[in-house]
């Protein structure tokens, strides 16, 4: 009865020895070792980084790492409400290239300048670079980069007789989703993403919009949902998944696409580059030697529908420990790392869309038939000049305002439900117009 | 019985709960207030100046509020129906004489200690889930369509999943209640030759209101405030389907950080819950008066 | 007393009853199930009900990645530190209350529970602030404190309830006899309030045990108790179910094991006074 309590006093005269005596307590701990927090999200290479760890630590004997791996939404609630509010819970967050350029603007990340020698900083890609730098310097350093593409069976496109072209246009993809599907033995000629939120549904339906000639803003902040572009994306959305989608597609994220598309019951599915070493590894999908890869549609625009998207390391600037952060920062996203995952797990399982010279590895390319797409799609994205019409803002599948991850989940709820078929194109449009006009006035970006 | 002593006693005794609820409920509550009057987005920091009403004007012409209050209503409302009513007949079906009842209860019993965020999670994917769930392959083995729960009836879904945690809870007390019953009692009345829906209206019901009163409360109280549930299961959707009050505020503070606007939420969710408050004491001080 | 009930009506009611028991129980079930399959197997069409490989791996994979001991014990401390913690705090109140009742008992006993129904997250960003200026972040003493002050009225509640059918007389009479306080609480009280104390622990142990609000937000990695475990296996790539299951089962099997031992103490007192 009386262990909890004692627990509690312990801690409590814990707290207090840290409050007044941070120092001294630092001094006659136990062990020297220093320990990190790193806060990541429960994404494959994560995972598998946090189980190679082993490596780092013995090159670093004195420094610990606690790991705490969470689910994409709560861990993004949690490092923001941490990193806003000055919190120290953590000295490594795991954050995408939506918040780097925020939390840099307001000095909450440290700049990373002492990455060591080997790290060779202009190895990476450009386009990831160029999203989490801001005045010439590095904020964040890209763990895993991405664009999105079209994976699509090759065995399926054969029987029905179709040949996918390496950059389609939307019409092309339509018809051949149509084509495809085959309802009785649960093949769906094409899988998107429906669930409600930024970086769910809306990442894929802003870039797509930007393929149909669409924005968010125009240069005024004056939301743009009532423009016929707009209406032309959700329109074409909708009856493409409503003619050849899975059932419930409106509760469809990455995961679940990626477990349908795994076992089968997808012809085509446009979603992240990263997708590509899921559905091509034979423990793991079932049509593991069937995927064919291809550039997100277009409509003639010039601009495709692929986004652009990396998750990147970064070290809060309030930490204590920022050596030994930056320490782990360099190890996790070095070259050396990448040789690492290669000899543990084989070349395609090594994180990609961050450095060139993984491109030209010829072995990775032999491993990887996804390597050259990938590259491309990565490439074909600019996050500062995203759409057809010229907009006040960057980012290709987002807006890198602080108010957008409000505003985008709820415009996605209204178009998950008009996917959901529980309200009109039409009505979705007008509620987004509506919402986001209501919050861009109360955030005082409308005047 | 009550000295002036054994009074002032009482005031004592009481006094630690009292000022330690009064504190959790005012300093939180002041800071609420406060940022409530302030344009303050958590990702703008240097940024907070006085605003007025602005967010509560903002909150309150919402379209979502009233969407979120209605659903509150028949979120807490369809839960306490299913479980009063479920309750009150797993109370009946348990209180029969039968073979293994200890396990009966027992396998009864068990959803109310599971998580709500497992529960939640369970559902959702194992049970619910058009393509892979259990649901989804008995109605493909019947030859139907699978429903997808969660986005063609999704509020009821959530009804159906915090129902399923809510029940034991109401059975058990309501069993309790029922077992009080004096056998004699049932038995004279059986004797009288009163039937079962009779016996039922006039002797058993009239003995389990209390309970029922208790019932009521106790889930109210946590009904109110479901959060996890929806989180986890729809995030609010489709379209804001199963946006209830909290869920709205959770939006507004850890979506759009915007705790001023978050704040507002608060406090007119605070306002709204001591009008439901005030209600149930009515109800309660009628029926729980000793 | 009893009545002599015909073995068919008997039996009519086992079979309905445990058809039901089982339906109630089916979702627990299966997800124990499913977490001794592979992850391909949990979603084989058609599933599997007990005829599949039954592997461990899950669970070791599992473990290997979230160190379940580490959440588990932060969970067993949170939830009987607050339980313990807030049973102190509301015994006396409780007991003022039941024994000493003013006009005003039944509307403090009301103002408190009303307090519970305020949506908590409207308060998250000032409890986060004045955790973060008193270094209670990520600590079990600060949840303790936090999940005692959530749970508190319920506690005072129930124990009021429960201290009010003792019946007031004996009390006067040990009076008359010149019992001490301490004597009247140890010798009168004690025992005839123990299972009204046992369930009202019980019952805190569960709820501070399931709660997934504060615990998910105010704790990182230190303090984090088994909510968190959840959070990192609620969707990650791929295939999950089946290590979903097992991080499930792992988290509920505590409480639920608990509450099956307990389970008379914890239906004796869970009354709420509504039973006179």
């Amino acid at each position: 009865m009386l262990t909890p309590i004692l627990f509690w006093e312990e801690d409590m005269t814990l707290k207090t020895m840290l409050l007044s005596a941070v120092a001294a307590l630092t001094l006659s701990g136990i062990a020297h070792a220093e320990t990190l927090t790193i806060a990541t999200v429960n994404n494959g290479d994560m995972i598998r980084m946090q189980k190679l760890t082993d490596d780092f630590t013995a090159k670093n004997p004195d420094i610990k790492l606690e790991w705490v791996t969470l689910e994409e939404n709560v861990l993004r609630q949690k490092v923001t409400t941490d990193i806003a509010t000055k919190g120290g819970q953590f000295d490594i967050m795991t954050i995408g290239t939506y918040e780097v350029p925020i939390w840099a603007k307001q000095g909450w990340l440290l700049p990373l300048d002492n990455l060591g020698a080997d790290y060779d900083v202009d190895d990476l890609l450009p386009a990831i670079r160029s999203g989490i730098s801001m005045d010439g310097k590095l904020y964040a350093a890209p763990f895993y980069g991405e664009s999105s593409m079209i994976m699509y069976r090759k065995d399926l496109f054969e029987k029905a007789g179709i040949t996918m072209p390496d950059a389609p246009t939307w019409d092309f993809v339509a018809d051949a989703a149509k084509k495809v599907t085959d309802k009785s033995n649960e093949v769906y000629g094409i899988c998107l993403r429906g669930k409600a939120g930024w970086g769910e549904n809306m990442a894929f339906l802003t870039a797509t919009s930007n393929s149909f000639g669409a924005r968010w803003f125009d240069e005024k902040w004056n939301p743009q949902f009532d423009q016929p572009e707009w209406k032309n994306t959700l329109d074409f959305y909708v009856k493409l998944m409503n003619e050849a989608g899975p059932p419930g597609a409106s509760s469809n994220g990455f995961n679940e696409n990626l477990a349908l598309f795994q076992s089968g019951k997808c012809g085509m599915w446009i979603d992240a580059t990263v997708a590509a070493s899921f559905v091509t590894n034979p423990k793991e999908s079932k049509v593991a030697d069937k995927v064919g890869f291809a550039l997100a549609p277009d409509t003639g625009l010039g601009k495709r529908g692929n986004w652009l998207w990396a998750w990147n390391l970064a070290i809060p600037a309030g930490t204590q420990k920022a050596e030994a952060a930056e320490k782990f920062v360099a190890w996790a996203t070095s070259k050396a790392y990448t040789e690492l995952v290669a000899s543990k797990e084989g070349w395609a399982n090594v994180p990609p869309g961050t450095r060139t010279s993984l491109y030209n590895n010829p072995e990775y390319q032999k491993a990887a038939p996804f390597a050259k797409m990938t590259l491309d799609s990565i490439n074909s994205a600019d996050p500062t000049k995203p759409t057809v019409k010229p907009v006040p803002y960057v980012g290709v599948q987002f807006v890198a305002i602080p108010e957008f991850q409000g505003i985008g989940t709820a415009v996605g709820q209204q178009f998950s439900a008009a996917l959901a078929g529980q309200i009109s194109v039409d009505q979705a449009l007008k509620a987004a117009q509506d919402l986001t006009t209501r919050e861009m006035t109360k955030a005082g970006y409308i005047k | 019985m009550a000295t002036l002593h054994t009074r002032s006693h009482a005031r004592l005794m009481m006094a630690p709960s009292v000022l330690l609820l009064l504190g959790w409920m005012i300093v939180p509550l002041a800071m609420t207030i406060y940022f409530s009057f302030l344009r303050y987005n958590l990702l703008m920091p240097g940024m907070e100046e006085y605003a007025g009403l602005m967010n509560y004007r903002f909150f309150l012409t919402d379209p979502a509020f009233f969407t979120a209050l209605a659903n509150t209503l028949i979120l807490t409302g369809g839960v306490l129906l299913i479980t009063v009513i479920g309750g009150i007949l797993m109370a009946l079906l348990l209180d029969q004489p039968m073979f293994g009842q200890g396990i009966v209860r027992i396998l009864v019993i068990a959803p109310f200690f599971v998580m709500p965020t497992v529960s939640a999670l369970v559902w959702k994917n194992m049970f619910m889930n058009p393509v892979n769930g259990l649901f989804a392959a008995l109605a493909k083995s019947v030859g139907l369509a699978p429903l997808d729960w969660l986005a063609e009836v999704p509020l009821l879904s959530i009804i159906l999943i915090v129902a399923w945690q809510w029940l034991p809870f109401a059975t058990l007390i309501l069993l309790t209640a029922l077992q009080s019953l004096d056998e004699e009692q049932k038995e004279a009345a059986e004797m009288d030759g009163a039937g079962f829906f009779s016996r039922f209206i006039y002797i058993v019901l009239p003995h389990m209101a209390r309970a029922i009163t208790v019932v009521i409360l106790i889930q109210t109280i946590f009904l109110l405030s479901v959060f996890a549930e929806i989180l986890v299961t729809t995030n609010g959707g489709p379209g804001i389907q199963t946006t209830n009050i909290t869920y709205l505020v959770y939006a507004q503070a850890l979506l759009q950080f915007d705790i001023g606007g978050a704040s507002a939420g608060g406090i007119v969710a605070v306002v709204l819950a001591n009008i439901v408050a005030f209600f149930l004491m009515r109800m309660i001080g009628k029926n729980l008066e000793a | 007393m009893a009545r002599k009930v015909s073995t068919a009506r008997k039996l009519t009611f086992t079979a309905i009853a445990w058809v039901i028991a089982l339906l109630i129980f089916f979702p627990i079930l299966w997800t124990i199930l499913t977490s001794f399959k592979t992850e391909a197997e949990a979603v084989a069409s058609p599933p599997s009900f007990v005829f599949f490989d039954w592997t461990l791996e899950n669970y070791a994979e599992v473990q290997a990645r979230s160190d379940y001991f580490k959440h588990f014990s932060n969970s067993v401390v949170i939830s009987l530190g607050s339980t313990l913690f807030g049973l102190l705090i509301a015994i006396p109140a409780a007991w003022a209350m039941a024994f000493s009742p003013t006009k005003k008992t039944k509307d403090v006993l009301m103002w408190m529970l009303s307090t519970k129904m305020m949506p908590p997250v409207g308060a998250l960003i000032p409890v986060y602030l004045i955790f973060r200026d008193t270094g209670f972040l990520d600590s079990r003493s600060g949840l303790v404190f936090v999940l005692m002050l959530i749970n508190l009225p319920i506690i005072v509640w129930m124990l009021y309830t429960y201290f009010r059918e003792i019946p007031g007389e004996i009390l006067e009479a040990a009076r008359m006899d010149g019992a001490s306080l301490a004597k009247e609480i140890t010798h009168i009280l004690a025992p005839m309030a123990v299972p009204g104390i046992a369930s009202t622990v019980l019952l805190n142990i569960i709820l501070a045990w399931n709660e997934a609000f504060w615990t998910l937000n105010l704790t990182a990695s230190k303090a984090a108790p088994l909510t968190t475990f959840i959070a990192s296996y609620s969707s990650p790539e791929g295939l999950f179910y089946a290590k979903l299951s097992a991080a499930s089962t792992m988290a509920i099997a505590p409480v639920l094991i608990l509450g099956w031992f307990s389970q008379k103490q914890l239906v004796r007192g869970l009354t709420f006074g509504a039973v006179k």
